[in-house]
């Protein structure tokens, strides 16, 4: 970063501090969310429904067309050749064997490439998006192992793969950073993530900790992990004669994506299309990267559509994953178990243009109330292919450290884990001092203990043992914020039929359009029959990234923008004859298709007939909610309790969960059905965490070593337990809904819930991630 | 001769390097097969040959000649779902989609193997003849089609669901 950047950076943080001040202290009534979402009082039966999901059938039936099944005319097919280099200069690159293979278009290099700008950063512009701002087949540098130097285009993918094969380079290496203890013998920089330093301070910590009666100090690490969506990332796009780039991709941002592709290559952002109705998996890793622009250039210079599907090697070596964490946790406390000194911190990884620093504080910051903190992210800088961010950044892997931790804390104080964590429960957040919006985190405990057998559990560890099995019990706390971006908009169009919903919104799995088809029908008085929802399109109103657990409250909002327009639209064109003249949008109701005053509901017009008296076959409005300014008045948190029960094979070390419970303090759930299916998706990624992910990465070449599903493992059927999950469906009352996210917070306490279950089977503490069976040995 | 997908004859491709897995999808426009690793660590590309399950990305098109191939789209369309296609939707057995046809492929043979009494890896009695559809051997037997959405227990629930296993665990 130069002297420029850090000074705009910290200029930026000051900024934010100011406004974060002004924002805490602003009287409620300024601040969205201020006045509960009356969809929370008063339903029209839809929200809350175990609806299954509308594109369920489509899916199952195999007719759900996703990014690389999209076929354009003429289209010819790509592939990618990696540099195997980790930092240095193309010394030879010997195309021509390639060129000659029959069915070969061209072979696309830093020599005949078209002109490309580097994309612009992550969070540098509203909708930039690029993972760094790396040349893209601009010049011979090598700046990771793995980066694209050749595109070859060919009339089948066969053709491609081949000729790929056959292309000969050779590098000239120059000394790279690629190992931990390197990077960090070269100095360590401080952290920070959206323009705030990841460092927290409250009184000293050190010493408090020193004089604490009961203390745990201990270092925990996490490996890099990849987010391995099983649809592949791929595009099919085309230069159209109208000077549009169309791009049909895999995406969880379409218009960031429009937007930064144009910066590439110097178009406006109308003329760059693109749609991603399906997204077979996303979890972090399906943004931009460096394949999208390829394709995009490769598709200009053969003058035809290009579909290019990366290999799943390929999605090792260009889509970047989790940065691997050194966390320092210690704890002291007093005789009753009540925290004195909090403090949590380390170093994380990070490629040298990577602006995304693995953020492990975070849920730490709103954890505990103790009377110390000290919390601080270093990172160090690793030249490899650029880290991002992967399902709940910073809480999957700060939680394992911290709740670990607590779990360490609690044996050694002589007090039942759970209760150590309600004893240390803080009334308002422990670091930025504002009021919790909704924390039900006790309620979530005591549910899910006694649902669990939690008084089954003995406290010693080895009390447990079924033939050659140790069997063990663990939790732990799990937290994720509400999050809502800034950029949502909508368009409902409305006829007699029924409405239409458009927003550039993404459905990867969540039940996005289910969940959103549900809350406008409540919201207009519709039937979820009467409601199309249309999303996943450039084109499409709104700036509503797929990421952080945040989409549904953007849409919820979004709707919520666009039907007072609406309404206010219908109130004009109802006139002075209807039952509903002159009221204000905030006076009415929906019910019924159609509006009703909200204190006599039998003053009502349905949208039909207010249609066909204004004559008019449809009525639509736009609009965008106010700025997210509630996340900087309340402190937004949801919570969960994470149980485990596993089983440690005495003989041979093997580790398998039998039991998991995941009980949830979310606010209002939108529908049951689908929630569950994302909590359980969570907890799975979490046990993956726990026993088997990691990315192994060759510290002397800076190569990721498992570029297969093979040998990067996944957790399976077989690992897979029954998962129940409980929820409290409390309604947050200063959120779109009621509701907050879902989608991270089950990675989130599960791999502390089971690492604390397996010492309390074994009486051994991995404080290592992946807990492998020769860890337990 | 031909292939005979979904009961239609298939002239085979040209290019004898060309898996089964791409003759469906660029040659014959059935999409519903799909690819998430193109080296059988995954069984998204899991279809039905002569009624077993088979790893599409790792069989050319030539290997299946004279053979009947059924995908998912010959299990069942939107209108008229499969049993199984149906009970996934119903038990929520999926989230993004995408490893759902070889899931559903993989389970419709997956039964046939049970059926016939063929072990498998958590089969305690070798020597039994019938073999109990546990919910471990459903999950031993389906360990090959990996899901990263995390609909394992729907997908479980669908398969006892569908083929009446209720309560076999």
């Amino acid at each position: 970063m130069s002297i420029l950047d850090n000074a705009k950076s910290r200029a930026q943080g000051l900024a934010m501090a100011a406004l974060t001040k002004a924002v805490a202290l602003a009287p409620d009534k300024w601040i969205p969310g201020s006045t509960p979402d009356p969809l929370i009082r008063k339903q029209n039966g839809h929200v809350g429904k175990p609806l299954s999901r509308l594109d369920g059938p489509l899916k199952v039936a195999g007719q759900a067309r996703f990014s690389a099944e999209v076929a354009l005319p003429n289209m010819a097919y790509a592939a990618i050749v990696h540099a195997d280099t980790p930092k240095g200069r193309i010394a030879s690159l010997d195309t021509a064997a390639a060129e000659a293979v029959p069915g070969v278009v061209l072979v696309m290099t830093h020599r005949n490439a078209p002109r490309m700008n580097p994309m612009p950063v992550f969070m540098s512009a509203a909708k930039a998006a690029g993972p760094d701002a790396l040349p893209i087949l601009q010049d011979d540098r090598i700046h990771w192992s793995g980066q694209p130097v050749a595109v070859v285009v060919a009339e089948t993918q066969e053709i491609a793969d081949e000729a790929a094969g056959l292309i000969a380079a050779t590098f000239k290496e120059e000394p790279a950073v690629t190992a931990f203890a390197a990077a960090r013998a070269k100095g360590t920089q401080q952290g920070s993530f959206m323009a705030q330093p990841l460092r927290n301070e409250i009184g000293d910590a050190e010493k408090t900790l020193a004089a604490a009666h009961f203390r745990i100090d201990a270092r925990y690490t996490t490996p890099r992990h990849n987010h391995n969506a099983i649809e592949l990332h791929a595009l099919t796009c085309e230069w159209q004669d109208d000077g549009v780039l169309r791009i049909h991709d895999t995406t969880q941002m379409v218009a960031q994506e429009a937007w930064t592709i144009g910066r590439v290559f110097g178009l406006s952002e109308d003329k760059v299309v693109v749609t991603s109705p399906f997204v077979g998996g996303g979890f972090g890793g399906k943004g931009l990267w460096q394949h999208q622009a390829c394709a995009a250039a490769a598709a200009k210079l053969a003058k035809r559509p290009v579909r290019l599907m990366l290999s799943r090697e390929s999605v090792y070596r260009i889509v970047g994953g989790r940065a691997p964490t050194d966390q320092r946790v210690a704890l002291g406390a007093t005789a009753e178990g009540k925290l004195t000194a909090l403090i949590h911190t380390g170093l994380t990884a990070k490629s040298p243009a990577s602006p995304m620093p693995e953020p492990f504080i975070l849920p730490t910051r709103s954890a505990y109330a103790a009377e110390t903190m000290l919390l601080d992210v270093k990172t160090v800088e690793i030249e490899s292919l650029s880290n991002t961010f992967m399902r709940a950044p910073g809480e999957a892997v700060g939680t394992f450290a911290l709740e670990c931790a607590i779990d360490e804390l609690a044996e050694v104080a002589g007090i039942d884990p759970i209760e150590l964590r309600l004893r240390n429960e803080p009334e308002k957040d422990p670091v930025s001092g504002l009021p919790f919006s909704g924390r039900h985190l006790d309620a979530a405990y005591r549910m899910a203990a006694e649902k669990f057998g939690w008084d089954r559990r003995s406290p010693t560890p080895r009390a447990q043992r079924e033939g050659e099995w140790w069997v063990g019990m663990g939790c732990a706390t799990g937290t994720y914020p509400y999050y809502r971006m800034p950029g949502g908009a909508a368009r409902i169009t409305l006829t007699a039929e029924g409405a239409k919903i458009d927003i550039a919104a993404h459905e990867m799995g969540m039940g996005t359009a289910t969940a959103a088809t549900q809350v406008a029908a409540d919201r207009l008085g519709l039937s979820p029959e009467a409601i199309a929802f249309n999303y996943g399109d450039s084109t499409l109103p709104g700036t509503v990234m797929a990421g952080g657990s945040q989409q549904t409250a953007s849409i919820g909002a979004s709707i919520v923008a666009a039907h007072r327009a609406l309404v206010a639209e219908l109130v004009k064109l109802a006139g002075n004859d209807s039952p509903i003249a002159g009221a204000k949008p905030d006076e009415l109701s929906c019910r019924d298709a159609g509006l009703c005053r909200a204190d006599d509901e039998a003053a009502y017009e349905s949208y039909a007939s207010i249609l066909a008296r204004a004559n008019r076959p449809s009525v639509s409005a736009e609009a965008s909610p106010p700025l997210p300014l509630e996340m900087m008045h309340w402190s937004m948190h949801s919570h969960a309790a994470m149980f485990a029960e596993v089983r440690v094979n005495a003989v041979t070390g093997e580790v398998r969960v039998s039991r998991f419970l995941g009980s949830f303090d979310c606010g209002r759930i939108l529908n049951p059905k689908t929630a569950a299916s994302q909590f359980r998706g969570g907890i799975i990624m979490g046990l993956g965490l726990a026993l088997m992910e990691e990315t192994q990465f060759d510290e002397r070449k800076g190569r990721v070593m498992n570029a297969s599903l093979a040998e990067y493992h996944l957790p399976v059927h077989l690992d897979v337990p029954d998962i129940e999950v409980i929820w409290t469906d409390i309604p947050d009352p200063h959120t779109p809904m009621g509701a907050r996210g879902i989608g991270e917070i089950g990675i989130t306490g599960t791999g502390a819930a089971v690492a604390n279950a397996i010492y309390n089977a074994i009486g051994k503490r991995v404080r290592d991630l992946p807990i492998t069976l020769d860890k337990l040995l | 001769m031909a292939l005979i997908v979904n009961g239609i004859e298939a002239p085979p491709p040209a290019d004898p390097r060309v898996s089964l897995l791409d003759f469906l999808r660029e040659h014959r426009g059935l999409t519903g097969t799909k690819v998430g690793c193109n080296q059988g660590a995954c069984g998204a590309c899991t279809v039905i040959v002569d009624g077993r399950r088979v790893l599409s990305c790792l069989t050319l098109a030539v290997q299946v000649d004279g053979l009947e191939v059924t995908t998912i789209e010959g299990l069942g369309t939107p209108g008229s779902l499969h049993p199984l296609q149906a009970a996934f939707v119903e038990h929520d057995g999926l989230q993004c989609g995408y490893c759902t046809p070889g899931q559903i492929c993989s389970a419709v043979a997956m039964i046939e193997e049970l059926r016939r009494g063929l072990p498998s890896n958590v089969t305690a009695d070798l020597t039994a003849g019938t073999i109990a559809a546990t919910r471990e051997e459903l999950r031993e037997r389906m360990s090959g089609n990996l899901c990263r959405c995390g609909a394992h227990n729907g997908i479980i629930a669908a398969i006892e669901d569908a083929f009446g296993l209720e309560n076999a665990a």
